[in-house]
């Protein structure tokens, strides 16, 4: 600690695992995002990413909440937010918006696009695996024609709905810290934009990561098409989320309100390595360099997929760094102003290092178990591909 | 009847414990205490205050609290003569021990500042706990229910003027409470209460008689932060430029 801090501000209460929850719903928000630009926006390039996104979205979603509850003082009254929400907390909303985009977007669209899948293992397959399939089926049986015509529509007006949902949970998690006038560090009503568009870049970048390992481990060749579109995409709304934190950036640096001076040492000093070489350098300038080269220039395969494995590995720090910075850096300074204090994560604590890293891990897990019950690459996949085609 | 100087010797410690029962006002029950009579703020005048930390000490003993977490605490100032943007601050534990000597021949103005919740009229804390359990009373104190708080610490975030704490033991959110606890029986705060020189004093807004409106009237008096808008009920008088 250096400076004065107010007594009670030595403590950080937000700790790394308030920076998993945002970083987390953003990845959910940006590879939802990616599977409606195939289909709302009928980019037919990008098909191969479609089922994988919105497995990735919702094995992130499964882990969003679980840092919010071990953060918790008092994990168990989690539920009085839903009970009894208190109708001017921003936060208040978290439990609504989640489960909105939980079971009436995510669930529903996967159920729907995997329906027929679902139908025929639940006939197919044998023992356990025949239970699950047939309790995933929830009872629907029929998989003529018509009933799939119903799906395709249905599920179309579920993405239609669900990217203004994608926008909510994100730039709700963004309103959370802009909408706190006590903090100008966080205080911006740039902030929930700023968060969604970053979510955009990080979800895409993830998901197309996920795509080319996972292609990779099936022996499969990875559709290039798919991969270039995927990055031209990631490469303008990059561009659109750089614009707007440097827009924040420049603003906060010509406006030098009272905290300007505070927050500007923080910059330079504490918050150096992690906002300008992870943040900006490394996680934004440099897979944006590589990003623009793949579209300026004509770069052989090999090329090409190593700057999209870096840059997409380059831009998942960055963003964490991103939500680091806000987060953490939020409670570095003193809001008299005139002081700072350190941050240490703890290892074994309940809001350490090892639980954030199993929470990071957890989605993983899930999306494992969720490519094992409903692999994207199934014969109906395939089907469209080639209809497709 | 001649008073001698020994009655006087008996008389004045007589006096000076009437004058604190008085001063301390007469229990009521808390039954009979009706809310909306009430608009409790504080007046807080540095220019009385002399960094004793008796306040502190009386707070943490009524209320129980935990080592290293103040519901208030008192901050030393020490201003140069010409720039009001970087005073030097300290509160050692809050100054509940006092505070170091002042140099001889000091430059600049050295100046105490007891802080405390505001319980602002429209308290930040109140408008983001996610679950209500932060609520402004009637009489409008800003309290925690503590058995309904979830220990999010998003008030503690909202919270401009560093008041509030998540309770190291309890887990939830933990802040002044104005000593509700007391003031609903018609006694003052303990800080006030304890206070050697009356820089706190306790002021009831919606009573007429309080002796807050002449002195709001006939002084120079400031919130902290008034640019955040809070609608802070901590008065303070003699407020320097420098305070934060």
């Amino acid at each position: 600690m250096s400076g004065y801090m107010y007594p009670n501000e030595i403590t950080l209460y937000w700790s790394v695992l308030i920076v998993l929850y945002p970083y987390i719903t953003g990845l959910v928000a940006g590879a939802f995002i990616l599977a409606s630009l195939e289909r709302v926006f009928r980019v037919e390039a990008v098909k191969p990413t479609y089922r994988l996104a919105l497995l990735t979205a919702m094995s992130f979603l499964l882990v969003a909440p679980l840092p919010l509850l071990f953060h918790l003082g008092q994990p168990l009254r989690c539920w009085e937010m839903y009970f009894t929400p208190h109708s001017t907390s921003a936060m208040a909303m978290f439990g609504y918006v989640y489960l909105w985009y939980l079971m009436a977007v995510l669930s529903f669209e996967i159920w729907l696009d995997y329906r027929r899948e679902i139908v025929l293992r639940s006939q197919s397959s044998k023992g356990l695996l025949r239970l699950v399939y047939t309790i995933m089926s929830l009872g629907s049986s029929n998989v003529s024609e018509r009933s799939l015509r119903i799906d395709d529509r249905v599920g179309w007006i579920v993405t239609l709905v669900g990217i203004p949902s994608a926008f909510l949970l994100h730039g709700y998690v963004g309103f959370i810290f802009g909408s706190l006038k006590a903090n100008p560090w966080w205080s911006s009503p740039l902030t929930p934009v700023v968060f969604i568009f970053s979510a955009m870049v990080s979800g895409i970048a993830a998901v197309t990561l996920i795509y080319m390992a996972v292609t990779r481990l099936r022996r499969e060749p990875i559709d290039m098409r798919c991969v270039d579109t995927v990055a031209m995409y990631l490469f303008y709304i990059f561009i659109i989320d750089f614009s707007l934190e440097m827009l924040d950036l420049v603003h906060r640096i010509y406006e030098a309100d009272e905290s300007f001076r505070s927050l500007d040492f923080l910059v330079h000093t504490r918050l150096f390595f992690s906002q300008i070489v992870l943040q900006i350098l490394l996680g934004t300038l440099a897979p944006l360099i590589l990003l623009f080269l793949t579209q300026i220039v004509k770069l052989p395969e090999i090329a090409r997929k190593r700057i999209y494995v870096f840059s997409g590995c380059m831009i998942l720090i960055g963003v964490f760094a991103m939500r680091w910075n806000v987060v953490i850096g939020g409670q570095l300074f003193s809001k008299s102003f005139l002081g700072y204090t350190t941050y240490k994560v703890g290892l074994v604590t309940h809001e350490g290092l090892l639980v954030a890293v199993g929470l990071s891990l957890l989605p993983l897990f899930f999306l494992w178990v969720l490519l094992m019950l409903l692999p994207p690459w199934s014969e109906a996949g395939d089907r469209q591909s080639a209809a497709a085609d | 009847m001649n008073i001698t100087r020994r009655h006087i010797l008996l008389l004045l410690p007589a006096a000076a414990v009437a004058w604190k029962s008085m001063l301390a006002g007469t229990p009521e029950d808390s039954p009979n205490y009706n809310m909306s009579e009430h608009w409790w703020g504080m007046l807080i005048d540095i220019s009385k205050c002399i960094g004793c930390g008796n306040c502190v000490r009386a707070c943490q003993t009524e209320n129980d609290l935990p080592d290293g977490f103040f519901r208030t605490w008192v901050e030393r100032y020490h201003r140069s003569n010409w720039s009001l943007e970087n005073p030097e601050v300290i509160s050692p534990d809050g100054g509940k021990e006092g505070f170091p000597s002042v140099p001889d021949d000091p430059s600049g103005e050295y100046f105490f500042v007891p802080k405390m919740c505001n319980h602002c009229a429209d308290s930040p804390c109140t408008q983001v706990c996610p679950v209500g359990a932060t609520f402004i009373s009637p009489d409008g104190v800003v309290l925690i229910d503590q058995r309904y708080c979830m220990g999010c610490g998003y008030c503690v975030q909202a919270c401009p003027y560093g008041c509030r704490y998540i309770h190291p033991t309890k887990k939830v959110a933990d802040k002044c409470t104005l000593c509700y606890h007391r003031i609903t029986k018609g006694l003052t705060t303990a800080c006030c209460e304890a206070c050697p020189t009356g820089a706190r004093q306790l002021a009831d807004l919606k009573n007429p008689k309080d002796p807050i409106h002449e002195f709001l009237k006939t002084h120079t008096v400031q919130v902290l932060k008034p640019q955040l808008a809070t609608g802070a009920k901590t008065f303070y008088n003699d407020l320097d430029g420098s305070v934060r």
